[in-house]
């Protein structure tokens, strides 16, 4: 049994195959990687943003404000179009907004930056590489190639998949390539964590399990998380925060906490309850 | 290491066993297929010969027959004329091929990116493919001081086309995903250019590139009809002016093996370049 196998996770060893995650300390982690540890996710504030698309005639975002506090894990829920995606994106530098800005520790984002990663729905890696090139290349576009050897090692066992270090990543069923996607995301030490419907395309045994380990791993970190996602469930498991979303023009309707229990197991009455919650503000608002 | 880990490593290792086995038995499979087809090539030429030598009209090209090529090849080859022959030629490919890859490659990656140069540049770059590159030759010996020149220029003409547009097509199809996630994590151009765009499309460059040497070893022996005193071509006008046609014979085996090697090479380079599963 290595040192990482010993840490104790709300999941580890409890599934097989792809949901199965050996537990790693954020400490543990660094220590073995030789890298500092992040201990503190990225603030996030939206303020006055507004974006349309070039050659349309309407808003597709109207008039967004709010915050994200350092460390914690908010939900952008939506139905299709309303614009979640569209201020993911924004959120990461990949488009700039028509009208306001997005700011990160205080700083207006101009661009992407390796401390800020997006996660989307497919996970896109490169079928030229293996498992460990995919993971690591974060790190040697950061040239950061020193950290490579001691560091990838370590992400891919916090993702369970050290066995396949340097197998071809089309070898890997859904899930597992999701991992490495997740891996390759965390190369870098973000503060932030932006989830574009990652698990949307899994099936519902893998994507139970990855989202309950994401939110393992984003606390063990300390990441922020952003996650945009259309399923009420997901949302209850994974966030601390809900934030409801309208369509037409793109817009903040809800805004609300969740707490589905200390486990956020689906079977208790807890979650349940705060599930039923969030449908119900939901099907009110959006 | 976990008990777990152990049993998923060693399982991992049987695949890979499996995987190798059912390779070579495909590779077998294909060598014999091959050899097979080369056995009837053969006897169509060996019916071809003995047609030739019963024709009171064509005794003459008896020596075209595959007894006489051979033994005359077998001579040629212990004499080291075979390479004597073959090294100008490939010199002069390899400078041609060498060329049109400098400048379709890059060419090709811009027009697949800048959709503004793509259409530019296609309708001078279509007229121009479509002209015949030995109808270049006249321009060609007036433009370069040397037949060798003149010649890599004809092979260049030949080859830029196929390996421009087979990059430009690959390029196109690369999956806009991996160059939003390379920006996501921080890639420069560079960095985009040899982790993401070069790789993706290796393959279709080598493509391109197996077309053009396919073009320019056909465009080679005109070519080299020209003043030049070296190559298979002045080989072939030269056999055929001397009306030993055993060694003419040989000649277009040897223009024939050298071709089928080189597209062997290319075949297993785009094999190499090939990320698709469906494709190895």
């Amino acid at each position: 049994m290595t040192a990482f196998s010993t840490i104790k996770t709300l999941e580890s060893g409890a599934i097989k195959g792809d949901a199965t995650v050996p537990g790693v300390s954020q400490k543990e982690l660094s220590e073995k990687s030789g890298s500092p540890a992040q201990g503190h996710g990225a603030h996030v504030q939206i303020d006055g943003l507004q974006h349309r698309y070039k050659g349309t005639a309407a808003n597709c975002l109207q008039d967004l404000n709010f915050k994200v506090d350092a460390g914690q894990i908010v939900a952008l829920v939506g139905r299709s179009g309303c614009g979640k995606s569209t201020l993911l994106h924004l959120i990461a530098g990949l488009m700039q907004p028509s009208v306001g800005g997005v700011y990160i520790n205080g700083n207006r984002v101009k661009s992407t930056c390796p401390r800020w990663v997006v996660m989307f729905q497919a996970p896109s890696l490169f079928p030229w590489m293996t498992v460990a090139q995919n993971a690591a290349l974060g790190l040697r576009f950061a040239g950061r190639t020193s950290e490579i050897a001691k560091r990838v090692p370590a992400l891919l066992e916090l993702v369970g998949l050290t066995a396949f270090a340097d197998r071809n990543v089309q070898d890997l069923s859904g899930g597992q390539q999701q991992r490495v996607a997740l891996a390759r995301s965390l190369a870098t030490q973000p503060d932030l964590l932006l989830l574009d419907e990652p698990f949307s395309a899994l099936d519902a045994f893998t994507r139970r399990a990855l989202q309950q380990d994401v939110r393992r791993i984003a606390k063990e970190l300390g990441l922020t998380v952003v996650l945009v996602t259309h399923d009420i469930t997901e949302a209850a498991i994974m966030a601390d925060r809900a934030l409801i979303m309208a369509p037409d023009p793109g817009r903040i309707v809800t805004d609300t906490p969740l707490a589905p229990g200390p486990e956020r197991h689906r079977d208790s009455p807890e979650f349940e309850a705060e599930r039923a919650r969030l449908s119900t503000l939901f099907e009110a608002t959006a | 290491m976990t008990d777990a880990a152990l049993s998923q490593s060693d399982q991992l290792r049987s695949d890979a066993t499996k995987a190798r086995i059912a390779m070579l038995q495909g590779w077998l499979r294909s060598l014999a297929i091959g050899a097979l087809g080369l056995a009837i090539l053969g006897a169509f030429w060996a019916l071809g010969g003995w047609y030739i030598a019963q024709s009171p009209g064509m005794f003459a090209f008896a020596q075209l027959a595959p007894l006489p090529t051979l033994e005359r090849l077998w001579d040629m080859a212990q004499r080291g004329e075979i390479w004597h022959m073959s090294a100008p030629s490939l010199n002069r490919v390899g400078w041609g091929l060498g060329f049109a890859i400098l400048i379709g490659v890059p060419m090709g990656i811009l027009i697949g990116r800048l959709a503004w140069l793509r259409d530019l540049s296609n309708a001078p770059f279509q007229l121009l493919r479509m002209i015949s590159p030995l109808s270049w030759m006249p321009i060609a010996i007036m433009a370069f001081a040397t037949w060798d020149a003149a010649i890599i220029f004809l092979i260049f003409v030949a080859s830029v086309w196929p390996i421009m547009f087979a990059t430009a097509a690959g390029v196109k199809r690369i999956d806009p995903a991996w160059l939003k996630v390379s920006r996501n994590l921080g890639a420069n151009p560079l960095h985009m250019l040899f982790y993401v765009i070069l790789p993706a499309i290796a393959q279709d460059i080598m493509t391109g590139i197996r077309l053009a040497l396919g073009i320019a070893w056909v465009v080679l022996v005109p070519a080299e009809y020209l003043g030049v005193s070296s190559g298979l071509g002045f080989a072939i006008n030269d056999a055929r002016d001397s009306l030993d046609y055993a060694r003419l014979g040989a000649t277009v085996l040897v223009i024939g093996v050298i071709g089928y090697a080189l597209d062997s090479l290319c075949l297993l380079a785009i094999k190499r370049f090939s990320w698709l599963r469906s494709d190895t």
